[in-house]
């Protein structure tokens, strides 16, 4: 098995994050990972994106010209990936302020309306991890105890207080995730 | 044989035997010996280590007996840096000259004194670029002539002269700033105490200890040593004076005001 | 258990730092290698093994700062990226003459000039050439994973140390940047088992005074000098170290390092997966280069395309190495752009399968 995952928004969103999270599940349960983050004066307020690589193999390539899966959550984002998703691969994204939907009818797609959700929780913080749950129920690349193994993991110590508000999100995106109905 | 009380002058055993390459006449060979005397009084030689410079003094290693690192232009206080930040309680002293430490290698000396390096430094300032034949240097007076500035040091195109020792005076992590020369015995003698001061402030970890030593440069000067010395005098002594600007880590003269002095224009 | 993180490739060589027994670190911060002197900063290695940590006034004292410290024969290092260590040319070019064992990384970004912090590997020549003035080589490894550059830490200090050479970590932005799993090795303790007779510690009376310099003013001791830092060099080629991916039976031959080697893994599975015997040769030592195995390989394949983000770097010693036996391609993309495995494929299709 060999997932590759492109996850792209706002910076502040929690992309990077969320591809760590992911990553460090996938050591948990022995798979071999890469995170390969775009760096630089973007990351600050503009767009930010991160792939991450999960495969039972080897990982070759950090680059990769196009995805298994695409996690889009702005609109720069789906302009710029949705042509780079495999064909009969998965894109996830949030409608919030979405203008353009995504059009592609050789891949799969689902919304997840994780800004909503995000608020509905009184937490903007765990926006990313309701992302994170809607991908895991899609794609249940890892298993769920090992993403909260990750979880715990990637979360600094004096954070650890906020893994319920996050576990409670992941569940939550499981619950809301839906296949996109497409209007064209 | 000469008997120990008879004897009022030998040989200062921490100096090699190689033949000093310095002009007859310079002063570069008195503050040698006087770092060597020291070292060897307080029986600290098997603990000493000497960073030389980029200049008329980047071959100190062949003349002083302990351990020698020889950096590049300017950059003996992050040599004396890296090693002092391993050997915390081993002996680490530079010996620069004023283009290497006023000049080029400006950044690092500002630096070193302002983190409190626990070090000694040991700046030979004599106007001028002697090793490269008598060149212009940051400390140059104004009006004072040398090679690249054939008509007098201009100060409104090249600036002022430099008193890097007043500039690093005022840095927390100096604790002893102090200036001398070495071309009369009493002088020699006044020098040799400030060196040892500057030793003993390095034994008990107290910071930096800085010391500026003026000197003639008779040959990169155009003159006789005699005359050179009188010059040094003449013209160095108001620009550059003589005596101690910080000890115990605080200021004992009003270095503002002496960094603002205008240099008198010499001829 | 085995000890299994994940982290920065910056990370993981300031990690394996500590575990090394490095001695002290000299650094100052720039993009994209900020995070060694960060994440040592934090660890307060001070007190976990005793390393000195110091960010110094720029990359010239950072270096100067290593030459003095490697002249007491301990374990010292410093990293930069591109710029930064062009400004550090002059020291390392003092501490190759003075022949002192030290770590120097480059996490390379695109250049010339400020450049861009996105990575490249143009300061290919700069590492393996000398880099500063006159006749010197440094040892260059050249991590292509997270892993690696933890592993190559203590390897380039074992080098450095064999040689009393500077050696050099030429990573990029995209490998110091990426996350990956790693496994870290056991604390070494911070003591040297080499020889320290040239080591400045202080003058003992059983020995003359030991002296750390590059200067001979003498042409014949220098010109002696300069044979023996030749001969040095040469006896080098017993480390080289490289992976073979696929070479045995290919018709074409990739030659590619760090980052533009984990690229080519993918496009030789790619083309592998079409049927073309395509394989992939990766210097893990820029300096040793592995010229012996590519001109063995010259005399198998039908063609050979050095893969590296630059303009042709490398792709002249893999010329030199191949000696005109078979055509020598370059495909790479400069100034911090970076090729993807469908670009290289292309290059592939083109040089290879369709020409």
């Amino acid at each position: 098995m060999t997932e590759e995952i492109i996850i792209a928004g706002f910076g502040g969103q929690g992309v990077l994050s969320m591809g760590k999270i992911l990553a460090y599940s996938g050591i948990m349960q022995e798979q071999e990972v890469s995170w390969m983050p775009s760096y630089g004066p973007e990351m600050r307020g503009g767009t930010a994106n991160v792939t991450v690589i999960l495969s039972d193999d080897r990982v070759s390539s950090p680059v990769l010209q196009s995805y298994d899966t695409a996690i889009l959550l702005n609109q720069q984002s789906l302009d710029k990936f949705e042509s780079r998703v495999k064909p009969g691969g998965l894109l996830i994204y949030d409608p919030n302020g979405i203008t353009r939907h995504p059009e592609r009818k050789d891949i799969r797609i689902f919304q997840v309306e994780a800004t909503e959700e995000a608020a509905r929780l009184k937490s903007r913080i765990t926006f990313n991890m309701v992302v994170l749950g809607a991908y895991l129920r899609v794609r249940p690349v890892v298993e769920y105890d090992n993403v909260i193994k990750g979880l715990k993991k990637s979360l600094p110590e004096r954070h650890h207080h906020l893994l319920p508000a996050n576990e409670k999100a992941i569940r939550r995106g499981m619950e809301i995730v839906k296949e996109a109905k497409l209007t064209a | 044989m000469i008997k120990e009380e008879n004897l009022v002058y030998r040989r200062t055993p921490l100096m090699t035997d190689a033949t000093l390459s310095y002009c007859p006449g310079c002063g570069h060979g008195t503050v040698h010996r006087l770092i060597m005397e020291v070292v060897e009084e307080m029986g600290i030689q098997q603990d000493t280590i000497g960073i030389s410079p980029v200049g008329c003094a980047v071959l100190a290693y062949d003349f002083m007996d302990v351990d020698f690192s020889e950096a590049a232009h300017g950059r003996a206080p992050a040599v004396a840096t890296g090693i002092k930040r391993l050997w915390p309680d081993k002996f680490v002293f530079t010996y620069q000259g004023d283009g290497d430490l006023a000049a080029i290698g400006t950044a690092e000396t500002i630096h070193a004194c302002n983190r409190g390096e626990n070090i000694c430094i040991f700046f030979i300032n004599n106007g001028i670029y002697g090793m490269t034949g008598g060149q212009m240097a940051p400390t140059t007076l104004e009006g004072m002539k040398s090679s690249t500035t054939p008509y007098g040091r201009d100060a409104m195109k090249m600036g002022p002269p430099f008193k890097i020792t007043e500039l690093i005076a005022q840095l927390p992590g100096t604790h002893y700033v102090t200036r001398h020369a070495v071309h009369k015995a009493g002088l020699v003698r006044k020098a040799k105490k400030a060196i040892r001061k500057a030793f003993e402030i390095q034994q008990e970890k107290k910071g930096l200890a800085f010391i500026e030593f003026l000197s003639n440069c008779n040959s990169g000067w155009k003159m006789t040593p005699n005359d050179s010395n009188q010059w040094l005098e003449e013209h160095m002594y108001p620009f550059y004076p003589l005596g101690d600007i910080k000890v115990d880590g605080k200021l004992v003269k009003d270095v503002c005001k002496d960094l603002m002095q205008k240099s008198p224009v010499t001829t | 258990m085995k000890e299994l993180a994940l982290m920065k490739g910056n990370e993981a060589i300031a990690e394996a730092a500590i575990l090394a027994g490095t001695d002290a670190y000299f650094g100052y911060p720039i993009t994209p290698q900020s995070e060694v002197l960060e994440y040592l900063a934090l660890q307060k290695p001070e007190e976990r093994t005793g390393m000195v940590v110091l960010q110094a006034e720029s990359e010239l004292a950072a270096i100067n700062m290593v030459y003095g410290a490697a002249g007491t024969g301990k374990r010292v290092m410093t990293s930069s990226s591109s710029p930064g260590i062009s400004l550090m040319q002059e020291g390392i070019s003092y501490i190759a003459g003075a022949e002192l064992p030290c770590l120097i990384v480059n996490v390379v970004r695109g250049g010339p000039g400020l450049g861009t912090i996105q990575p490249s590997q143009a300061d290919y020549f700069q590492a393996t050439k000398g880099g500063g003035h006159g006749d010197y080589h440094l040892i260059v490894l050249a991590p292509a994973s997270v892993q690696e550059m933890a592993d190559f830490v203590d390897l380039a200090y074992e080098l450095a140390f064999k040689y009393r050479n500077p050696a050099m970590i030429l990573s990029d932005g995209l490998i110091g940047q990426m996350m990956e799993k790693v496994e870290l090795p056991p604390q070494k303790p911070r003591t040297s088992e080499f020889d320290q007779s040239w080591v400045i510690t202080g003058k003992r009376p059983d020995r003359e005074r030991n002296i750390i310099t590059s200067l001979n003013l003498d042409p014949e001791l220098q010109y002696e000098h300069n044979l023996k830092l030749k001969e040095k060099y040469n006896r080098m080629s017993e480390d080289v170290m490289f992976e073979s991916l696929h070479c045995d039976d290919a018709e074409f031959l990739l030659v590619a390092y760090g980052s533009s080697a984990r690229i080519c893994q993918k496009v030789v599975a790619v083309a592998r997966g079409r049927g073309q015997r395509l394989g992939l040769l990766r210097p893990q030592t820029l300096f040793p280069f592995p010229t012996d195995e590519l001109a063995r390989l010259a005399g198998k394949v039908k063609g050979i395309m050095a893969v590296e983000l630059s303009t042709g770097q490398m792709v002249e010693d893999v010329k030199l190495a191949v000696n005109g036996r078979v055509p020598v391609y370059h495909y790479g993309m400069p100034g911090g752009k970076v090729h993807s495995p469908d670009d290289v494929l292309e290059a592939v299709e083109e040089n290879f399968i369709g020409g």
